[in-house]
């Protein structure tokens, strides 16, 4: 194969002013960490909330908790977000629509777009993991805060839950990965995130496999930093005496 | 202090509790037996609702339980439970075990509550673990910091469902000294236990509980020395051969 290659690309001037490849990059990450950061507070509290509800006694409040999960994980995150960001605006209140479509930066508006898409689609993840941490409790746990006169929530926010979110931290980091690597879907809206500037670093430039190269180190690079504060919060957290959580 | 008339509970087709009638007064100790599958821990669970019945009526201290109107959250916080497998909260020190529910549910200042964990802790042998986790402690000492939990709630029932029945050998009797010294206190106490040996020294009667009826109801003397109900006669008989 006949292929030059030139890691030196990074730093040569993409022609537009006076900004180099990496500028691009940098931006590229930005946008990535804007949508990864948003989307997953979205996710975090939503998903953690319809968590709860589904292991509610309540039939109405699991049950509506239960369609969600439903139907945002049986749907293709790509096509969620094109119904987010060509369907669901022109079914706005006319105000809104033309703030969203006319005033509002391209850029902004598909920002937007993408942090209720995938914020929404990780939610009904992280509801799963999050019921399955609070049913993965041993169920004297419930029975010894009913006893002593909790109210529900009370159970929930002194008891279950504390030990619930140390048992899921792991299955967390790994849905707080998959909303970085899904906020690539963005450069298909046009959004410049990382994937998006690669893609544009190599139609430029020609340099294709250095471009995604780059990209690709940046995620990964991104994704092991995470991995490894998230392991450190684990230990942090061990409850003393207990290698592993349940049991008793 | 309790009163139960006429209780039924089924699962399902199974009838677990047949019609029971019990009257614990004040300051008395009960000890309830029976073979397992009997309805002596469905029957002590109903009492502060972590069974519901489908018939009958339930009264603790001159509250019905059953009654929709009662808040049971407040009925519960005055009556200590103690589990077979004790449930302390695996994420709590010992002394936040204890303080948990005077502070949230009792609205008691941290420093009384932490006061009070502390005597607690003393009468029941435990003062040197206020800082350890569950998992750190023995089974026989987190059944120790169990009961003092239910006793931070200053109960004015204590009920005990099998606390010993998940105990290795050795550790059994120093959770059997802290029920006895808690019933010379005067405390009232239901107890579901197999310790006979227990129930002879403390019990001032001794129900015994077979296909979720009582079927006899007695002093410890007469129940061990003069059973009267064939079944009882059995279960003794079978106690003794080991």
């Amino acid at each position: 194969m006949n292929y030059n290659w030139d890691w030196n690309i990074f730093f040569k001037s993409t022609g537009i002013g006076n900004e180099i490849y990496l500028d691009w990059y940098i931006t590229g990450l930005g946008w990535t960490l804007a949508l990864a950061l948003a989307a997953w507070l979205v996710a975090l509290l939503l998903g953690g909330l319809l968590g709860v509800m589904r292991t509610l006694p309540n039939k109405w409040l699991s049950g509506i908790a239960t369609c969600y999960v439903e139907l945002f994980r049986n749907v293709p995150l790509l096509v969620q977000l094109f119904i987010w960001y060509f369907v669901v605006p022109d079914y706005l209140p006319e105000s809104v629509q033309i703030w969203f479509k006319q005033d509002l930066n391209p850029a902004v508006s598909a920002y937007i777009s993408v942090v209720v898409c995938l914020g929404l689609f990780t939610a009904a993840r992280v509801c799963e993991q999050v019921r399955t941490g609070i049913q993965a409790l041993p169920k004297g746990q419930s029975n010894a805060a009913q006893a002593v006169g909790f109210t529900v929530a009370q159970s929930y926010r002194y008891v279950l839950l504390p030990q619930a979110f140390r048992v899921v931290i792991p299955p967390l980091t790994s849905e707080f990965l998959n909303v970085f690597k899904n906020s690539s879907v963005a450069s298909l809206i046009g959004l410049m995130e990382i994937l998006a500037q690669a893609k544009q670093t190599a139609e430029f430039s020609a340099n294709i496999f250095e471009a995604f190269t780059l990209a690709t180190l940046i995620y990964f690079t991104l994704n092991m930093s995470i991995m490894k504060v998230m392991s450190i919060v684990e230990k942090r957290v061990r409850i003393p005496g207990l290698m592993v959580e349940g049991g008793k | 202090m309790i009163k139960l008339i006429n209780v039924h509970k089924w699962f399902k087709d199974l009838h677990v509790l047949n019609g029971v009638n019990l009257n614990v007064n004040q300051g008395e100790v009960v000890v309830v037996c029976g073979p397992s599958g009997s309805g002596k821990s469905t029957l002590i669970r109903t009492i502060n609702q972590l069974e519901t019945i489908s018939e009958g009526e339930i009264w603790v201290d001159g509250k019905s339980v059953t009654d929709p109107k009662t808040d049971l959250n407040l009925l519960r916080a005055e009556v200590g439970f103690v589990f077979q497998h004790f449930n302390l909260y695996p994420h709590l020190s010992v002394l936040d075990n204890i303080t948990l529910s005077p502070i949230r549910v009792k609205k008691m200042d941290k420093a009384a509550a932490d006061k009070l964990a502390v005597e607690l802790l003393e009468r029941v042998g435990l003062a040197h673990k206020k800082d350890a986790f569950p998992a750190q402690l023995s089974g026989g000492q987190q059944q120790r910091v169990a009961i003092a939990r239910g006793l931070a709630m200053q109960p004015k029932v204590m009920l005990f469902d099998e606390p010993t029945s998940a105990l290795d050998p050795e550790m059994v009797g120093e959770v059997l000294q802290v029920m006895r010294d808690l019933a010379k206190s005067g405390m009232t106490m239901m107890c579901v236990t197999h310790e006979m040996g227990f129930a002879r020294d403390v019990a001032d009667y001794v129900v015994f509980v077979d296909q979720g009826q009582i079927v006899e109801q007695a002093t410890p003397e007469a129940f061990f020395g003069n059973p009267q109900h064939e079944r009882a006669k059995q279960f003794l008989g079978q106690l003794r051969a080991h």
